[in-house]
């Protein structure tokens, strides 16, 4: 009745303005495609930027390396730390996802950096493995920088289309989807075994990456300055 | 503070009353399945809303406004629920609901139709409930007195505010169903409907100068009679 309307604590009516507001705002949206869908679409871009490198790759060197195994695990854990770590950041971008897509990346993650981990042992072991000249390492750090940063900047881009909920966290996994991606691109190109010099260059590289991503992206994915749809 | 959880669901009663949204009891059955797990009836109704809501924002995200309009008004005593699950309380609460709905208005394009909707809706309040939590918390909270933060009545309503509010409403109402037709009238539709002397001219038909005569000697005639009640009863 009237009078209870009145004088009652009505909660509903404290939201009515704003929501009025958004009704008003409401535009027809394009439903997201699903989460693995935008992973397989950034990792074809990944693989697209492989490709178009590829005549500058070094093939009869990277068929010698692929025969040593640590260095054959490493590339394909790079790999495979790429396509789970994207896929997890596209999980957890949608609302209402498990965190535990989190996981899926840590097995790959550590057998990708255990691996090129292994390979600084050689160093030691067989002292006349051909060690790379400051140039060179210059050069894959340049290297692996500049393929991050531009799959970084498409994943940022393609994230920041849904809703990342835990910005730092999903920024982190970009990171290191565009780190690994970089890396298993740089496979083909790099004229080096592994080495202590390299593994710590790659891990400078790979750190500096997830970190500026983490910096950049986690103001990026905040939701709060993405332009409301 | 200590009564509050307890009272929680209890706060979503009342809005029913007012028959405004009348889904209300189902909607706190379905909470009650999905916070608690244990309500048995809970699980049908749950799938009820969940089916309703869904189909709500399927409708929302090809632009139907309606649709959209139901489904925000339907959540909000839901997300004011799982803030308060959170352990969001007082004022914080519609702090929560606001920025919620907001989050839900940016991220609709997120909502995958063939998977529940709650599931997407509580992922999206219990973060922005911990958001504010945090930033509560950040906020320096120096206690010099204890006891008396201990002590300090929580803001929101009583355990017997509701009764009050009710027994107020009910002698309110039997005062003014006392008065004469045109004093009830002007009151009606000028305090209670907080209509415009326009808007209540042309329903009542009835002219400005007389409603505002009316409504002056309606409120005379019930601050006499209630505040008349009061000192008979009260002292």
């Amino acid at each position: 009745m009237a009078v209870s309307e009145s004088y009652g604590q009505d909660r509903g009516g404290k939201h009515d303005h704003l929501v009025e507001s958004l009704v008003g705002g409401l535009a027809p949206v394009r439903r997201l495609p699903p989460p693995s869908l935008r992973a397989v679409a950034w990792f074809a871009a990944a693989l697209g930027l492989g490709i178009l490198l590829m005549p500058m790759a070094d093939m009869e060197g990277m068929r010698t390396r692929m025969s040593v195994p640590d260095l054959r695990v490493a590339a394909l854990a790079a790999v495979l730390t790429a396509a789970t770590a994207a896929l997890a950041a596209f999980q957890i971008s949608v609302p209402g996802r498990s965190l535990r897509w989190v996981l899926l990346p840590v097995v790959p993650a550590i057998l990708w950096i255990g691996a090129s981990g292994l390979g600084c042992l050689r160093g030691i072991v067989a002292p006349t493995t051909d060690i790379p000249g400051p140039r060179e390492v210059e050069s894959c750090f340049v290297f692996l920088i500049g393929v991050s940063l531009p799959l970084s900047v498409l994943l940022v881009v393609m994230l920041r289309r849904a809703c990342p909920l835990r910005p730092n966290l999903t920024a982190a996994l970009g990171g290191l989807a565009a780190a690994a991606a970089a890396a298993a691109l740089l496979v083909p190109f790099h004229p080096h075994d592994t080495t202590v010099t390299d593994l710590l260059i790659h891990m400078l590289a790979v750190g500096a990456v997830i970190g500026l991503n983490s910096l950049a992206g986690g103001r990026l994915l905040t939701g709060k300055g993405a332009p409301p749809r | 503070m200590i009564l509050a959880p307890a009272f929680g669901p209890a706060t979503l009663g009342p809005a029913s009353s007012l028959a405004k949204t009348r889904a209300e009891p189902r909607f706190t059955d379905a909470l009650a399945g999905v916070r608690g797990g244990a309500a048995r009836g809970g699980d049908r109704a749950r799938t009820v809303i969940e089916a309703r809501l869904s189909a709500a924002m399927a409708a929302a995200q090809s632009g139907d406004a309606a649709a959209y309009r139901l489904l925000l008004r339907e959540c909000l005593p839901v997300i004011a629920s799982m803030a308060r699950a959170q352990g969001v309380r007082g004022e914080a609460v519609d702090d929560v609901v606001q920025e919620t709905l907001l989050t839900i208005h940016k991220a609709r394009a997120t909502y995958d139709p063939a998977r529940p909707f709650l599931p997407w809706l509580r992922a999206i309040t219990q973060r922005r409930a911990i958001d504010r939590l945090r930033r509560a918390g950040r906020r320096l909270q120096e206690v010099h007195d204890p006891f008396a933060y201990e002590t300090h009545a929580d803001a929101a309503p009583g355990p017997g505010a509701r009764l009050e509010v009710r027994e107020r409403d009910a002698r309110l109402a039997e005062a003014v169903a006392g008065l004469p037709e045109g004093q009830r009238q002007a009151v009606e539709q000028l305090a209670f409907q907080e209509r415009s002397l326009d808007e209540a001219a042309a329903l009542t038909g009835r002219s400005k100068g007389a409603l505002k005569v009316n409504l002056h000697r309606a409120l005379k005639a019930l601050r006499a009679t209630l505040s008349g009640e009061k000192g008979d009863g009260g002292v």
